[in-house]
């Protein structure tokens, strides 16, 4: 099935739960509400006129620029059955990023939401294990977020390379030198 | 002799009275059967896994972070460390969509040595994945003789590329650097050789042992409609019996015009989708991709050899707009989501859906009730390498 006629069967069925659509990108997308994206994956799963039983990708793009702030959360499905495939997004803003899981739908999302949820602070709600997957459960904050700053410090130990911060040091900012430093303000407290 | 289950000697005691305690046991991150720096939990009983728990994140390297922070062309060197044992597929991927958005078409020579360089890239992928998973099996021979003829493929892509282990070959555009005078002859010695000797021993000595057989191919069964709900692709999948490709099936590159057979799990000495099938699937498609280097060797021999970077922009800048674009690596669908914003010269986003990375999230499903022993098996079988999961 192509595209216009996808969004079509999806659009009689969804009407305003569709947002936006773009049939002219490389990969045509539709821009679902958060609240409907589950019903909306349910339908593109089971309904026999889709297919799509396989969740090819689930990613997050992060647009602070845009009007509002926003992160996109990025879903592309394929179906081995028909041979089509089809990409979903949902728009949730940047302050309070929430949307339902998918993982219900197709089980590969439990991973790819648990790194998204890490890299972007994202929360999936219904999700049976939403844990950091790749950084430390000790981390704070989100590194894929357009506005991150590497911090100065992790645990005590300097993470930045050392000739940057022997120059920060010598300009004056208090952030002692060498690896092992000790002073109490930079001492991982337990 | 008594069942278990009922009173033996004086006692009277049953198997049901025994009280057995759970035990939580740390597999790794430096275990050798982990392939890399992965930590199972393993919730025991006994001999008996009743739950597992990977963690994953050791090795992590900040890829897609990295990939925002340097130009189009500078996200290639990264490529290549993600799947350390099969370079070569992981930047002809991103050079693929990056082509796909700008629109870039290479000329048919590129398109043949790129085919050439990732089926060569695919044998000395399988022949690690295969030679370890026998060590682990614990056959170590095998190894060692897939590890020579994995030496000799290094030695061709060095000649070519200057490097062994991670190439930049793929660039956007084109490759790096054209074929050397004579390698067509060279890639046929090894050809000849690997298919002479190499090929059937290893089909003998390992894939067709009694031993390898009765220890792989009852365990770690993956049922087909599992596998694409956890999306496991390439050799997992059509272990499972799927005979999907995207060689055949979305074809790149000019794969279409290849003629080559997709392998899938036929179920032969156990049910399908076992560890066994995912091993034998990979050692056939060892001998279908020196179907494709030998055509392509054929193909180069005779075609117009124009400049490799003839098609290499000056400047990479893609308009506007966003691609994912998957493409068949060793072990698996190798997915690069590249979004540009048409401002700058760096990626706005780029998103590796990497294969081991979701082999890896089907593992809790797989390893229930399985014997500790054989989580060493199933790991093996999955083939993953943990610089792509962790990325």
């Amino acid at each position: 099935m192509d595209f216009a006629a996808l969004h079509a069967r999806l659009a009689a069925r969804f009407g305003d739960k569709l947002v936006a659509v773009s049939a002219e990108a490389l990969n045509p997308w539709i821009v679902v509400a958060p609240e409907a994206i589950v019903e909306v994956a349910a339908a593109a799963k089971d309904d026999a006129a889709f297919a799509f039983d396989n969740l090819m990708n689930l990613s997050a793009v992060d647009y602070p620029k845009e009007n509002p702030p926003r992160i996109e959360i990025v879903y592309h499905l394929f179906s081995y059955q028909l041979r089509h495939t089809l990409v979903l997004k949902v728009h949730v803003p940047r302050e309070q990023p929430v949307v339902p899981t998918v993982e219900g739908v197709w089980p590969a999302a439990n991973w790819h939401e648990r790194e998204v949820f890490d890299l972007f602070g994202v929360t999936f709600t219904g999700h049976s294990d939403l844990r950091r997957i790749l950084l430390p459960d000790d981390w704070q904050g989100h590194p894929l977020r357009k506005d991150w700053v590497d911090p100065d410090f992790y645990n005590g130990l300097h993470v930045k390379p050392p000739t940057q911060m022997a120059e920060r040091v010598a300009a004056g900012e208090p952030l002692g030198v060498g690896p092992f430093d000790q002073t109490p303000t930079n001492r991982h407290v337990e | 002799m008594a069942s278990p289950t009922q009173a033996t000697g004086g006692f009277g005691w049953q198997i049901e009275d025994l009280d057995t305690d759970e035990m939580i046991l740390n597999m790794g991150p430096q275990h050798p059967s982990t392939h890399g720096v992965l930590r199972l939990e393993l919730r025991t009983d006994g001999e008996v896994v009743k739950a597992a728990r990977p963690h994953i994140g050791y090795l992590h390297r900040c890829f897609e972070k990295h990939a925002e922070n340097v130009d189009y062309p500078g996200v290639i060197p990264y490529t290549d460390r993600l799947d350390y044992v099969a370079s070569m597929g992981n930047s002809l991927g991103y050079a693929l969509a990056v082509e796909k958005l700008m629109g870039i078409e290479v000329a048919p020579y590129v398109q043949t040595i790129r085919v050439l360089m990732a089926e060569l890239q695919r044998i000395a992928s399988h022949a690690v994945a295969i030679g370890t998973y026998g060590m682990d099996m614990g056959a170590f021979t095998p190894f060692l003789h897939l590890l020579r003829d994995r030496e000799k493929i290094l030695d061709l892509f060095e000649w070519t590329s200057g490097a062994r282990l991670l190439y930049n070959y793929n660039w956007i555009g084109g490759v790096s650097y054209d074929l050397p005078d004579g390698f067509a002859r060279a890639c046929r010695d090894f050809l000849d050789e690997f298919e002479r000797i190499t090929h059937p021993e290893l089909m003998d000595l390992l894939i067709g042992n009694k031993i390898f057989v009765k220890r792989t191919a009852e365990i770690g069964v993956l049922p087909i409609e599992v596998g694409i709900a956890y999306d496991l692709t390439g050799p997992n999948l059509r272990g499972s019996g799927a005979s999907y490709d995207l060689r055949k099936d979305e074809p790149y590159c000019g794969y279409e015009t290849y003629d080559f057979q997709v392998c899938s799990g036929q179920g032969r000495y156990g049910p399908v989708g076992s560890c066994f099938e995912r091993n034998w699937v990979r050692a056939l498609e060892m001998a279908e991709s020196v179907k494709i280097v030998r055509q392509a060797l054929d193909r180069i021999e005779k075609m117009e050899h124009t400049p490799v970077q003839e098609k290499c922009p000056k400047r990479v800048k893609p308009p506007k707009g966003e691609v994912y674009f998957r493409t068949e690596a060793p072990r698996g669908q190798l997915g690069f989501y590249v979004v540009a914003d048409g401002a700058g010269v760096n990626p706005y986003r780029v998103r590796v859906k990497s294969p081991c990375f979701t082999a890896m999230g089907v593992f809790h499903v797989l390893a229930k009730g399985m014997l500790i022993a054989d989580v060493v098996a199933l790991i093996g079988s999955l083939d993953i390498v943990l610089g792509e999961i962790d990325r």
